[in-house]
């Protein structure tokens, strides 16, 4: 019974914690995928550099953890717009191989500047001693960062939530989600939307990055590892469906938590092998590839 | 003599939409048969379930005796059953010779080859230079399909439908949106197709209706509202209250008189 | 961008490329392990060219084929296989009949789809070769791989003389394979496949077919520079089967040109050598300027060099690289 609850709360607690930061990672993406119809790989860039960025001030500025999280978020947020303007405005209607290339493009010129920057391994980073602090639950230990994550997720996913079903903001996203020439043909400001929204998703990104910098460790690789994890999500969740993916993360954090834990030889290829599952039974299940 | 063609009874539905109602259709080899009906009346679907694109909800499509309701559309194809469409489908970063090689090619059965140049691959070469020779595309031969008119566009396409040398020939509105001036060229070509073949064409002129078919069925709604040769059609009280309108039946007077 | 369909003959500055890379033995004697190694890249590019290319099939996991060729001719060698063509060949078609297993399931998809299968096979790939420690040495990789002296005769020396040059045989051999088939009618209907996969269908064309078959052929390739990167660096590591060494593939023949058979050919040299000459520098400049070429390639039409040299070509009316295949 014991180990049922000490696994359990495992599972909870560094599953969930896990997916909420997948969640604050990938919705930027589905968003993105849903709205602009871009396929962005380089989008784990500004997870990375939102949690570089948070790292930075702290260990350089001493920054306090919570200002320096606003700080990098509110920086990679402002950084977006340009970037959406200069890079990613090209590719709206671009083919996919498009895309693809400049988005890898941009990945490799995100590793190649923080590599630069700030060298080519791990980079330190140090949560504040309240976090850091153990909590003992007594069937278990863990650290009080996890809680915080979880809380905050949450938290953030409300708001989200919010947002998205309850402001004009959230209602004009969805709307050109679903049909993007209608939105346009109603007058809204599409240029305007793509850059609110990319904004948005990337500071959102920036976030997870920031506050999972303890989960997932800050290296130049950073975007390329944790890529296929969003990817699995966006496609997972279905491209630009908000509602799911909030969902579909925190099973994948879990899944993947639990399949390391419980089988640490082949608990890795649960979640792409579940992913293949997926994406076949979606296929088999709608047939007729090729044909208008 | 078994007709090339026999539909009976095709039905489709999307939703409450029903697309198809019963739509019945004979078409013997040879023929020349026109489809007209307003807008939204159901004909591109309808040569959707013949083609193999759309999957039919009830009904039968048999073709020269064999039931291929089922088929998926490149087996159609390979039985002889070829459609064009409305909006160009053409291998637009090809050139016009390429355009006509790729289907002579697969027709062929060469297309499995690897070991042997494409160059050396005579039969097709040559069929795909008389193709273009005989839709008069033989100057634009080396020209990407993108690069060329409209109305020559229309030709690639109804070409690329040819090449595949077909029993029944389901046309899409051949010569819609091309500047009056071209018509000429396509609708030459729709009158030198080989007799032996049986054709289907969707059309809203009705010049070329009566200049092109034998037998017209109209499609009101997605159902069959009637069948015969075009005066019959012309003269339906019917027909004109639904379709034609006062324009209409004064541009049939004209095209009667012509 | 197309290979056209009629193309007859030898272009001259093909002939210029082949001896140049002969050349290259007796002016840059000391650089051999890098331009092997830039070779070795260059066949798994031109691997990828096939179905990227040629047939329009946008993979993100082709390094699984190159990296089961590595493993496998490394393992042949360490189980007592250790003739090198014979060792290759056998890697190679490992890969291929890994190839036939994987496609049905790849052919399902198109678009992103695609590219996310393609991703997770590969991330399953990489997963599995990295905890098969006793298959695969995990993390550390295989190391010890002996090859017998080619033909029996010409031994692995520390220079690398006999590295570059059974590379170069390899790259040649199998460059005029691709080549063929390229230019065959098989290859047109590829072609056809790439540009309007739907009339494809409707013309009749065994489209799922002709795609299983490139797919196969394309692994077999890439099987082949696993192995020859197994045979001559004589040690297997997991980078061989990662997503980087997929990635690699494609900004490689991107750079060069895809869709033209020199794409990867020549992608493949100006990668490593910029990454080698830019490390010289800063060892982690190099990533940037690949990222920026790499931009520049998609910003300017995805043409790549070989495009970029055609346009010039057309404007300076020059007969530089117009024609090149």
């Amino acid at each position: 019974m014991d180990k049922a609850v000490s696994f359990l709360s495992f599972v909870i607690l560094y599953g969930v914690s896990y997916g909420l930061v997948l969640f604050l990672i990938s919705i930027g993406l589905v968003l993105t995928m849903g709205l602009m119809r871009v396929v962005n790989l380089a989008h784990g860039s500004f997870a990375a550099i939102g949690g570089y960025l948070c790292a930075f001030l702290m260990n350089r500025y001493a920054f306090p953890y919570g200002v320096a999280v606003v700080a990098s978020v509110l920086a990679v947020a402002a950084l977006s717009v340009p970037i959406e303007r200069v890079f990613y405005a090209r590719l709206y209607g671009a083919s996919e191989l498009d895309q693809v290339l400049m988005t890898v493009g941009l990945m490799l010129a995100t590793a190649a500047t923080i590599t630069l920057v700030f060298g080519p391994d791990v980079y330190p980073s140090s949560l504040p001693g309240v976090l850091a602090r153990n909590i003992d639950l007594g069937f278990r230990t863990f650290q009080a960062y996890r809680l915080f994550v979880i809380v905050l997720g949450v938290a953030l996913l409300v708001a989200l939530w919010y947002v998205f079903d309850r402001t004009s903001f959230g209602a004009l996203v969805r709307a050109a989600v679903d049909n993007p020439s209608m939105a346009e043909s109603t007058g809204i400001n599409v240029k305007l939307l793509f850059s609110a929204t990319f904004a948005l998703g990337s500071g959102l990104a920036a976030m997870g990055g920031a506050i999972g910098f303890a989960m997932l460790p800050l290296e130049p690789l950073y975007p390329f590892k944790y890529l296929t994890l969003v990817l699995v999500v966006v496609v997972l969740a279905g491209i630009g469906n908000i509602k799911s993916s909030a969902g579909v993360a925190v099973a994948v954090g879990v899944v993947d938590t639990t399949g390391r834990y419980l089988a640490p030889t082949y608990g890795a290829f649960l979640i792409y092998g579940f992913l293949i599952l997926v994406l076949l039974l979606r296929r088999l299940g709608a047939p007729g590839r090729g044909i208008a | 003599m078994t007709a090339t063609l026999v539909v009976r009874d095709l039905c489709k539905r999307f939703g409450a939409l029903t697309v198809s109602d019963h739509v019945s259709l004979t078409l013997p080899a040879g023929a020349r048969h026109a489809l007209i009906g307003p807008n939204g009346a159901g004909k591109t679907t309808f040569l959707g379930l013949l083609s193999g694109t759309l999957s039919a909800d009830s009904g039968t499509v048999v073709f020269r005796g064999q039931d291929i309701t089922r088929e998926a559309p490149s087996r159609r194809v390979k039985r002889g059953l070829v459609r064009t469409f409305q909006i160009s489908k053409l291998f637009a970063n090809l050139t016009v010779f390429e355009n006509f090689y790729l289907p002579c090619n697969e027709l062929a059965g060469t297309s499995a080859n690897m070991l042997r140049p494409a160059r050396r691959n005579g039969a097709v070469i040559d069929k795909a230079d008389a193709m273009m020779a005989d839709l008069g595309l033989l100057d634009v031969r080396d020209r990407l399909a993108a690069e060329l008119s409209y109305g020559q566009q229309r030709l690639v396409e109804l070409g690329i439908a040819l090449c595949l040398e077909p029993k029944v020939l389901l046309l899409d509105e051949p010569a819609a949106g091309i500047p009056s001036g071209e018509t000429g060229i396509i609708l030459a070509a729709i009158e030198r197709l080989p007799p032996e073949i049986a054709v289907l064409l969707i059309e809203h002129d009705m010049q070329i209706v009566r200049r092109f078919a034998s037998g017209v069925t109209v499609l009101v709604s997605g159902s069959v509202l009637m069948s015969g040769t075009p005066d019959e059609v012309m003269e339906s009280q019917e027909v004109r209250r639904v379709y034609l309108g006062r324009t209409g039946r004064r541009r049939l007077a004209g095209a009667r008189d012509a | 961008m197309t290979y056209r369909i009629l193309r007859r003959g030898v272009h001259p500055a093909e002939a210029g490329y082949w001896l140049a890379l002969l050349a290259i033995f007796l002016v840059f004697p000391t650089h051999l392990s890098l331009a092997t190694t830039a070779l070795i890249f260059a066949l798994f590019a031109l691997s990828y060219d096939l179905i990227l290319g040629f047939a329009g099939i946008v993979s993100l996991g082709h390094a699984v084929f190159y990296g089961v060729g590595a493993y496998s001719a490394g393992l042949l060698a360490l189980g007592g296989v250790r003739e090198p063509i014979s060792g290759a060949l056998l890697a190679g078609l490992t890969a291929a009949a890994l190839g036939a297993c994987i496609a049905p399931l790849v052919l399902l998809f198109d678009g992103l789809a695609l590219m996310m299968m393609t991703l997770a096979i590969g991330v399953i790939f990489y997963e599995a070769a990295n905890k098969l420690t006793w298959l695969t040495g995990g993390d550390d990789g295989l190391h010890g791989i002996v090859i017998d002296p080619l033909f029996g005769v010409f031994r692995w020396s520390v220079y690398g003389y006999t590295s570059y040059l059974y590379v170069l045989g390899w790259l040649f051999v199998l460059f005029v394979l691709v080549r063929t088939i390229v230019g065959s009618p098989f290859g047109a209907a590829l072609q056809g496949i790439r540009e309007n996969t739907t009339r494809m269908y409707l013309v009749g064309a065994p489209v799922r077919l002709h795609l299983f078959r490139v797919y196969v052929m394309s692994a077999f390739v890439a099987g082949i520079a696993g192995a020859l990167s197994a045979q001559t660096t004589q040690f297997v590591g997991l980078e061989v089967i990662s997503l980087d060494q997929s990635i690699d593939a494609m900004v490689m023949l991107v750079l060069g040109g895809a869709g033209r058979l020199y794409g990867g050919l020549i992608g493949a040299p100006v990668y490593i050598v910029v990454r080698d000459w830019a490390s010289a520098w800063n060892p982690y400049y190099w990533m940037f300027v690949i990222s920026a070429l790499l931009i520049a390639v998609v910003r300017f039409g995805r043409r790549g060099i070989l495009g970029a040299a055609d346009g010039l070509a057309d404007a300076a009316r020059r007969y530089i690289a117009r024609g090149v295949p």
